[in-house]
C-alpha cells in the first residue's frame, strides 16, 4: 500500500473503529462501553471523509454520537450500579462460532456476485456533492419513493413508541 | 498543488523552499491562527463578563491587578494553574482528565469553519452549517462524561440535567439554522454570509434569528437556562470535583462558547462581514464580524445578568410545546414561500451580489409571513398567561401543585 495520507488516515480510523469496538466488548463499565462505542462510531464518520462524502461524516457524528450514543449513555447512567455488572455472558464457543458465521456471510457478499456483477470501479469517477445527494432524494428517477417510505415508518414508529411510552392515568 | 499553494505557501516556494514544506508551514500557521484567534480572545472576555455582570449588578467589578482591571484574567490563570490538580479516588481516572479537553476542542474546533473576511477563513466546508452541530454536540458529550466520571451526585444530577435540557434545545437550533440554509441554498458558511450582500436574513427570516438566540442561550447553559451549574440547587452542578485549571478549560469553553455564538449569529443573520469598504480591506470586514459579534454578545451577556433562573419543568414545557412547534412552522412556511417567490421570479436566481432592490419583493413577502406567525403565537401565550393567571387568583395552592407536576 503506498503510504500517503489517505492511506494514513485509512490506518488511524481503523484503529479508532476496531479499538473502540475491542474496548466496547471487553469493558466492564456500562458507561465506559458507551464511551467506547461512541470512539468506534468516530472512526467510521472519519472513513466518510476518506471517501469524500464528508456530509455522511457530519451525520454520522451528528446522529450517532451526538443523539443515539447520547441516549444510550443517558439509559446506563440511569440504570443501577453500572459499574459493578458482575454477571457475564461467557459461552466462547458459540459468540465465536456466530461472529465468525456474520464475518463468512459479509466476505461472500463483498466477494461472491451473488446480487449481480461487481463491477470493477466501484469508486465513481466523478465525486457526489451533497447537492447531488439531495436532488436524488427528491427526484422521481432518485431515491423519492424509498425516501417517502423511510420517512412514514420513521413517523410511525416514533408516534408508537410515545404511545406506548404514555402515562395512562394522565 | 499549484490550486491549494496560494498567499504565503506561493511566497515562500518563490522565494526558494521546498513546495512540499512551503505547503506545510502555511497549512500550520493557518492553523495557529484559527486556533489562536478564540484562545486570545477568551482572555479577553472572561475580563468582559465579568466587567458587564458587575456594571449590571450595581458593582465596579475587576479593577486592581492592571489598568482598569485588565490583567484580572492572568492573574486567575496563574491561580488555577497553582492550585492542586485533584483527582477523586472514586473518579474514573481517564474520562474525568478528558471530559475538560473535549469540552474546550469542541468550541475551538467551531472556529474553523468561521469566515472572518472574505478571503481569510479556516476551511470553507461544503456542510459548514452541519458541521458546526456535529461538533456542538461534543460538548453535550464532554459535561455529560464530566458529571458521570466524577462520581458525585451533584455532578450527576447536572449530567442529567445537561442531557435533557442540551439536547431538546438542539432541535429548534437545528431548525432555525435551516432557514439561513435555504435562503442561501447553501451550507457553506462563506455561501451564507455572500447570500446576504443585498439583504441580511434576520430581516428575511426574523423569526429564525429569535429561535436560534434562544436555543442557542439554551446550549451554554446560560442564565434563564443555568440549570447546569445552579449554584443554589446543584452547588456547581457538572464541574464540582474539578479544580485547577481542568476547572478552567470549562470556564474557558462556556465563556468561548457564549461569543462564538455571538459569531455565528453575525454570520447567519447579520451579514457577517458585510458593511461598507469591506471587499476593499479585509481588516475591516474582520472588524465589522467582530463589531456585530459583539453586539449581540453584550445582549446574551445583559440577558443572563437580568433574568432568573427557571424551573426545569418550565424549560421542557417552553421548548416543546413551544419553540419546537414554532420552529417546525416557521421552517414550513418559510420554505412554501421561497418556493412561490422562487416560481414567480420575483427572488434573485443568484443571491450572491443581488442589490437592496432585487430582494425587495421576498424580504416584504417573508416579514408579513413572520410578522403573522408572531402574532398567532403571541396570541396563544397570552391567552395561556391569562388561563395561568385566572388559576393561580382561584386556588394558589392547587395551582404550585398542579404545575409542579
Amino acid at each position: 500500500m503506498e503510504l500517503n495520507a489517505i492511506s494514513i488516515g485509512f490506518v488511524v480510523f481503523t484503529i479508532f473503529t476496531l479499538g473502540g469496538g475491542v474496548g466496547v466488548v471487553t469493558t466492564r463499565n456500562l458507561f465506559q462501553g458507551t464511551i467506547w462505542l461512541m470512539v468506534s462510531l468516530f472512526g467510521v464518520a472519519g472513513y466518510f471523509v476518506l471517501l469524500s462524502a464528508p456530509f455522511l461524516a457530519a451525520v454520522q457524528i451528528l446522529v450517532y454520537i451526538g443523539a443515539i450514543a447520547i441516549l444510550i449513555t443517558f439509559a446506563v447512567m440511569l440504570t443501577r450500579s453500572v459499574t459493578r455488572v458482575k454477571a457475564r455472558y461467557i459461552r466462547l464457543v458459540p459468540s465465536l462460532l456466530a461472529s465468525f458465521a456474520l464475518f463468512l456471510i459479509l466476505l461472500l457478499g463483498i466477494a461472491v456476485p451473488v446480487f449481480g456483477e461487481i463491477s470493477p470501479d466501484i469508486a465513481p469517477v466523478t465525486v457526489a456533492s451533497t447537492r447531488d445527494l439531495g436532488a436524488a432524494l427528491v427526484d422521481e428517477n432518485g431515491y423519492v419513493v424509498p425516501f417517502l417510505l423511510a420517512s412514514v415508518l420513521l413517523t410511525g414508529a416514533m408516534i408508537g413508541a410515545i404511545f406506548i411510552a404514555r402515562d395512562d392515568t394522565a | 498543488m499549484d490550486e491549494i499553494c496560494t498567499g504565503l505557501c506561493r511566497l515562500m516556494v518563490d522565494s526558494g523552499a521546498e513546495p512540499g514544506l512551503a505547503q506545510f508551514v502555511s497549512l500550520l500557521v493557518g492553523v495557529l491562527l484559527v486556533s489562536g484567534v478564540p484562545l486570545l480572545t477568551v482572555i479577553l472576555l472572561i475580563w468582559i463578563e465579568r466587567k458587564v455582570a458587575a456594571r449590571i449588578q450595581d458593582r465596579i467589578g475587576p479593577n486592581r491587578v492592571g489598568p482598569i482591571g485588565l490583567m484580572q484574567t492572568f492573574a486567575d490563570l496563574l491561580k488555577l494553574l497553582g492550585k492542586e490538580d485533584i483527582t477523586p479516588t472514586a473518579a474514573d481516572r481517564l474520562l474525568y482528565n478528558v471530559a475538560p479537553l473535549v469540552s474546550f476542542a469542541s468550541v475551538v474546533l467551531i472556529w474553523a469553519i468561521v469566515p472572518f473576511t472574505p478571503f481569510h477563513y479556516g476551511v470553507d466546508l461544503e456542510i459548514g452549517a452541519l458541521f458546526f452541530v456535529a461538533v456542538a454536540s461534543f460538548g453535550t458529550l464532554a459535561i455529560m462524561v464530566a458529571g458521570w466520571a466524577s462520581n458525585n451526585k451533584y455532578a450527576l444530577l447536572g449530567a442529567f440535567r445537561v442531557v435533557s435540557l442540551l439536547v431538546s434545545y438542539e432541535v429548534p437550533l437545528v431548525f432555525a439554522l435551516l432557514a439561513p440554509v435555504m435562503l442561501a441554498g447553501s451550507m457553506s458558511m462563506l455561501d451564507i454570509v455572500n447570500a446576504q450582500s443585498g439583504m441580511w436574513f434576520v430581516v428575511l427570516s426574523p423569526l429564525a434569528f429569535v429561535i436560534f438566540y434562544i436555543s442557542s442561550q439554551a446550549e451554554t447553559g446560560r442564565a434563564p437556562f443555568d440549570l447546569i451549574e445552579a449554584e443554589s440547587e446543584l452547588v456547581a452542578g457538572f464541574n464540582i470535583e474539578y479544580s485547577g485549571m481542568k476547572f478552567g478549560m470549562f470556564f474557558a469553553a462556556e465563556f468561548l462558547h457564549v461569543f462564538t455564538n455571538g459569531i455565528l449569529m453575525a454570520l447567519l443573520f447579520f451579514g457577517g462581514w458585510m458593511g461598507p469598504l469591506y471587499y476593499e480591506s479585509p481588516l475591516l470586514a474582520f472588524a465589522w464580524l467582530g463589531a456585530k459579534g459583539g453586539i449581540i454578545y453584550l445582549t446574551t451577556l445583559w440577558l443572563r445578568n437580568t433574568v432568573p433562573r427557571l424551573r426545569i419543568d418550565q424549560i421542557m414545557a417552553f421548548n416543546w410545546k413551544c419553540l419546537v412547534p414554532l420552529s417546525i412552522a416557521n421552517i414550513v412556511l418559510v420554505s412554501l414561500a421561497l418556493k412561490a417567490l422562487q416560481e414567480l421570479n420575483l427572488v434573485p436566481r443568484q443571491l450572491i451580489g443581488a442589490s437592496f432592490v432585487d430582494m425587495l419583493p421576498a424580504t416584504i413577502t417573508l416579514l408579513v409571513i413572520n410578522g403573522a406567525l408572531a402574532i398567532y403565537l403571541l396570541g396563544i401565550l397570552r391567552r395561556r398567561g391569562q388561563e395561568a393567571r385566572r388559576e393561580a387568583q382561584a386556588a394558589p395552592m392547587q395551582f404550585a401543585r398542579a404545575t409542579a407536576d
